[in-house]
């Protein structure tokens, strides 16, 4: 809400010397963020003079049209000057700038040659006097003398607040409501605006438009006042022009600014139809009969059952507290009137205005509930300046509804002191309450009666009443304590992986990368993605059609990021995300409306959390280019499958799993250079090369790896027992097997494993050689073997090397390499 | 050699002036075999003591012992100065320029946010906080209702908030990390202190100081006695933990429906108030809402947005950066080693 700080004075007693950011802070410190102060007229100094254009000479010969004007500017004789501007007759009344002059930007004002004449000054548009951004002509006064001040005429001196209004604090959409709220602030003075008006002198009539409530859950009460005999050629006054423009709003019409003069002022927004278009009474209902109406912006738009109008009894006249019909509407002859100002709920304008997707300043106000006692007030507030400026005449008032009775709340005062953890005094609090408009009975007693003012719709509780009291002593009286939780809180064991699995990458070359979760079923088809990996969620309402499903793996996202690398000149990209993802495969409950009145029982919570699908938690992996670069030590080497491979079994290994390789062919990885690593017989985790055609179809380079591991998959290994350590010597037997080479090492190592007996206590595949042709590869292998108690013999140990080797011939035909 | 005391002498002298004359290990193991070795006169002369009369072998023995004992210094003194010269001599020759860049793990880092997420819990954690986590895809009732967010509330149109097909789940990618203090209060008895942070999604575009996809971390404490004073402490020690000692807070007076009174949480850094949060006094009716009795147990929250606080704390302008995964920016980071 933009308002000035002359309108501001007018109800609020602001002392003299107080300074602007001391009002800034009166404002922040009561809870209304300040988001702009602009100072009008701090950089314009006169002479800036009212003056009437006695004569206008075209200057020929020029591109654009120039004017040498001769002005009255209450001398002794005619000045003149050039303009550039043709929106002026002779005998209009403009602003002009004199020699000495100086205006915003540092625009001194001088005599000078132009266009073959002196230009002896400079006609003003509304930013030449940085009172606007309107520059498509020069300001047309309605009323002045020549040589009148035209700083002091058109107020230009001020300052402009812009303040931020919570959706909580509808009264605060208005001088009214602001100026409450710096008086209390600066504990000062005011004046309420609506106690100068009388609304009692206007009768209520059958003489004007009737009105009646059709629905009642919809607006609480209603005022509609007629009049007559207003003067449509009648001008706005410069002062209530300046004071809309400076609360960023456009002077229309007499008319129209008086209703949002009006509304500026108090809150209320008001509506003026034209009298001659409504037939009979007006009826507040919903819209069962219409499919669309006209609004005064020239829209047709379809209408719900569900929304709220002003309608006559024949046809609907306006969308309530949203917009006004065109057909309605207040024209340039329009002389008989009538004038609405009405209470409606909340719920019905947010409707109203959302479904349309029409924000106006009155569905603003109004969905944030405005005081109910303003109905009558400010439309006879209306009236009143109609009358004034206008020269209307009252023919009737009808109304219809009630101002609500406000709620009474019972409150402790020592409440405050128990939510806020600090002393304070029960005078105070009542102090503090009255300010805000509340009354109190029973203040001597324990226990208060308040009953809050009809602009307070959002005080209903003890707690709403204690917030007001923080907020006008001020939270930063409060002296901080630091209260120290439980003795034993730690990480969850989830928690220290996530931070083990992310360090540990971190440390071995690859970057984190956070990426959005959103993918396009291009990329799941490009990845090959089925089963669940294709069963993605979809957003109602995506960021964009390009990304409408939620990503059901993290490598789409880790692809396009690499690819986002690459393209920015990295050779080497290893990044990894640890993140969740979303698969739509299990039936999820429903759940119904769960009112909050009380806990929900164990069922419903239940149900509420079935709701909800499983979102296991993965780290992904993309690797493309060096592992180790070329150097001055020699050539490097490509991170390639088993790069990947390693890491992700690493992965698991740090988590305390044992994971056993097998082959796998999954997209979109190689399906020859894919590898599936079980915990327990379960796939946890896939590891390889990706596919030649996934990377060309995503213009990535050739080779490039990936590893996943689903870190909520991995059991938790609990404490486990400390190892034996042998100080007996180690005997090794080297193995070297030919099998099929459609036999994987980790089968033949297996084999070795089983049949080596318990002394074994390592073994590593040293050697793989697959030149040997009719598809027979060479696994070479050493064991070591070493007993707790005594030294091995060289009979003993080779006596387990061939168990281990009949173990292998028996499970996978291997044979010993001659 | 026929033995004399004169033939002895001479021997050593021939023997002392080889190793004095040799300039390498190498001429010196020749000089040891020709003058100490078994074919050398000094050897040859004692392999003939046998034949000697018990008293001239007592003399010459003597006089053998002692050549000998004198060549085994020599000998000895010799070698280590030339095995010090030979040392020398090979470190000076396998001397590297140490300065070439070693052969290295390419470089990795964190990504910041999961550098601050850390700090951020370890903080709490020592405040006797435990972490709360909780699912991104969410139940509407937890993200919104249940926080005293009626149907109609604003933020619940699809102007912010994402929703899921079709609409009958009910499922949306959570607002806030607040549904997760929601469960926790639904699943644990106070006392209640909890840290919780976490990926959110609101539909804003993605600019300089925006995007869908953020993350908050909140702060959640229920339990007897808690008052404004509590919140406050806790806001201050938080600040001055992540933005330096000097940093000091100032709460204003705002509005969220999830908590009554509520406040913006700013900060004064680098000559500036800088807006930090939201937070408050738990609303009672979100504690009623998950079985709290609001008579015996008061509570407070807050919340943050961490790419935020990012921004301010490393002088990060464009949050692009952010979120795009450009690798020099996680590796400017490094691992958060302090």
């Amino acid at each position: 809400m933009k308002l000035p700080l002359s309108w501001l004075r007018e109800f609020v007693a602001i002392p003299d010397g107080v300074t602007l950011p001391e009002l800034e802070e009166a404002f922040v410190s009561v809870g209304f963020e300040v988001e702009e102060i602009e100072e009008q007229g701090v950089d314009l100094s006169g002479p800036v003079v009212v003056a009437r254009v006695v004569s206008i000479e075209n200057v020929e010969g020029q591109k654009k049209p120039i004017r040498y004007v001769g002005i009255d500017c209450g001398e002794a004789e005619t000045r003149y000057v050039i303009c550039g501007a043709s929106n002026f007759a002779v005998g209009d009344l403009v602003v002009a700038s004199l020699p000495g002059a100086v205006l915003p930007g540092g625009f001194e004002i001088s005599a000078r040659q132009t266009y073959g004449h002196t230009s002896n000054g400079m006609i003003c548009s509304a930013r030449e006097l940085g009172i606007s951004d309107e520059h498509a002509g020069i300001i047309v006064l309605q009323s002045g003398k020549p040589g009148e001040d035209a700083i002091a005429l058109l107020e230009i001196r001020d300052v402009i607040f812009d303040i931020a209004i919570n959706p909580d604090r509808g009264y605060a959409l208005s001088i009214r409501g602001l100026a409450r709220e710096l008086a209390s602030s600066l504990n000062v003075t005011y004046t309420d605006p609506a106690k100068n008006v009388n609304e009692k002198k206007y009768d209520i009539n059958k003489s004007g438009v009737q009105v009646t409530i059709d629905d009642s859950a919809a607006v609480s009460v209603i005022y509609i006042r007629t009049i007559s005999g207003f003067n449509p050629n009648a001008q706005s006054p410069i002062w209530m022009q300046r004071r809309i423009a400076k609360c960023g709003m456009r002077s229309i019409s007499l008319a129209v600014d008086i209703t949002n003069y009006v509304m500026l002022e108090l809150g209320q927004p008001l509506h003026a139809f034209d009298r001659d278009k409504v037939s009979g009474s007006l009826h507040i209902r919903r819209a069962t009969s219409e499919k669309e109406f006209t609004t005064l912006d020239n829209q047709v738009r379809k209408l719900s059952p569900e929304n709220l109008l002003v309608a006559d009894e024949k046809k609907a006249l306006a969308l309530a507290g949203t917009m006004g019909g065109l057909e309605s509407e207040v024209t340039s002859t329009t002389t008989d009137m009538a004038i609405e100002a009405a209470r409606f709920e909340p719920m019905s304008i947010a409707k109203n205005s959302r479904f349309h997707k029409l924000s106006s300043e009155a569905s603003r106000r109004l969905e944030r509930s405005v005081d109910p006692a303003l109905a009558a007030i400010s439309s006879a507030r209306a009236v009143d300046l109609l009358i004034e400026l206008g020269g209307a005449v009252h023919v009737g008032s009808a109304t219809a509804g009630a101002v609500p009775e406000m709620a009474e709340i019972t409150f402790k005062p020592g409440f405050v002191a128990q939510l806020l953890g600090i002393p304070v005094a029960t005078a105070v609090v009542a102090g503090k309450l009255k300010i805000v408009g509340c009354s109190i009975t029973d203040e001597s007693k324990a226990e208060w009666k308040v009953v809050p003012p009809t602009w307070r719709s959002d005080l209903l509780t003890p707690t709403d009443l204690v917030e007001e009291v923080a907020r006008l002593i001020g939270l930063n009286s409060i002296e901080g304590r630091l209260p120290v939780g439980h003795a034993s809180a730690t990480l969850s064991p989830m928690q220290y992986r996530k931070r083990g699995v992310a360090n540990y990458l971190s440390n071995v070359g690859f970057s984190e990368v956070y990426n959005y979760p959103f993918v396009n079923q291009e990329m799941v088809d490009i990845l090959g993605f089925t089963g669940p990996r294709a069963a993605s969620f979809k957003l109602a309402n995506p960021m964009s059609d390009q990304a409408p499903l939620l990503r059901t793996h993290l490598l789409p996202g880790l692809l396009e990021a690499a690819k986002r690398n690459l393209g920015r000149g990295a050779k080497d990209v290893a990044i990894f995300e640890i993140g969740s993802v979303f698969r739509d495969v299990t039936k999820l409950a429903r759940v119904g409306i769960i009112p909050i009145d009380e806990r929900p029982s164990k069922e419903t919570i239940e149900n509420i959390y079935a709701s909800v699908p499983a979102q296991p938690l993965f780290v992904g992996a993309v690797v493309s280019g060096s592992l180790d670069r070329d150097g001055w030590w020699g050539k490097g080497r490509s991170f390639d499958w088993s790069d990947a491979v390693n890491q992700a079994l690493s992965i698991i290994e740090l988590t305390g799993n044992v994971g056993t390789i097998v082959a796998s062919d999954l997209a979109p990885w190689h399906p020859g250079r894919c590898a599936e690593i079980q915990v327990n017989g379960k796939a946890v985790s896939h590891a390889g090369e990706l596919h030649p055609r996934v990377l060309e179809s995503l213009g990535l380079p050739p080779r490039t790896c990936a590893f996943a591991v689903i870190l909520s998959e991995l059991p938790l290994v609990s404490v486990k027992r400390a190892p034996l350590v042998g100080t007996m010597p180690a005997a090794t037997q080297d193995v070297s097997l030919i099998v099929d080479s459609g036999v994987s090492a980790a089968d033949v190592e297996k084999a070795l494993i089983t049949g080596a007996g318990d002394l074994l206590e390592s073994i590593q595949l040293f050697d793989r050689y697959n030149n040997l042709g009719e598809g027979k590869v060479s696994l070479a292998f050493t064991m070591t073997f070493r007993a707790p108690d005594r030294t091995l013999t060289a009979d003993e140990v080779s006596i387990y090397r061939s168990e281990a080797v009949a173990a292998a011939a028996n499970s996978v035909g291997a044979i010993v390499r001659a | 050699m026929t033995l004399s005391a004169e033939a002895i002498e001479a021997a050593k002298i021939d023997a002392l002036a080889a190793i004095a004359g040799s300039d390498s290990l190498e001429t010196l193991k020749e000089a040891r075999l020709a003058h100490v070795g078994e074919r050398s006169p000094i050897a040859k002369a004692n392999q003939q003591l046998g034949t000697l009369s018990p008293e001239d072998r007592t003399t010459f023995g003597k006089i053998l012992g002692q050549a000998k004992s004198a060549l085994n210094d020599a000998l000895e003194a010799r070698s280590a100065v030339l095995e010090r010269e030979r040392d020398a001599r090979v470190l000076v020759e396998e001397r590297v320029d140490v300065t070439v860049p070693a052969r290295r793990t390419p470089k990795g880092g964190l990504h910041p946010l999961t550098i601050l997420t850390n700090e951020i819990c370890d903080l709490f954690l020592g405040m006797g906080y435990r972490v709360a986590e909780g699912p991104e895809l969410e139940a509407e009732w937890l993200n919104f209702d249940a926080l005293n967010i009626p149907a109609d509330h604003p933020a619940r149109t699809m102007q912010d908030t994402f929703f899921i097909e079709p609409r009958e789940l009910n499922l949306v990618l959570r607002t806030h990390t607040s549904p997760v203090q929601v469960r926790t209060m639904l699943n644990e008895k106070p006392p209640i202190y909890v840290i919780c942070p976490g990926r959110t999604y609101r539909a804003d575009e993605l600019d300089a100081t925006h995007t869908p996809v953020f993350s908050q971390v909140e702060g959640l404490v229920i339990d007897k006695g808690i008052t404004m004073a509590d919140l406050k402490g806790t806001l201050d020690h938080f600040a001055r933990s992540i933005f330096g000692p000097d940093v000091k807070t100032r709460l204003r007076s705002s509005f969220f429906p999830f908590t009554e009174p509520s406040a913006e949480v700013d900060f004064f850094f680098n000559g500036r108030w800088i807006e930090w949060g939201g937070c408050g006094m738990v609303n009672p009716k979100v504690l009623v809402a998950c079985g709290i009795d609001p008579e015996e147990y008061s509570g407070f929250a807050f919340g943050m947005g961490l790419e935020r606080t990012l921004m301010v704390r490393h002088g990060i302008t464009d949050m692009h950066d952010i979120v795009e995964g450009d690798i020099r920016f996680s590796q400017g980071f490094g691992s958060g080693v302090k």
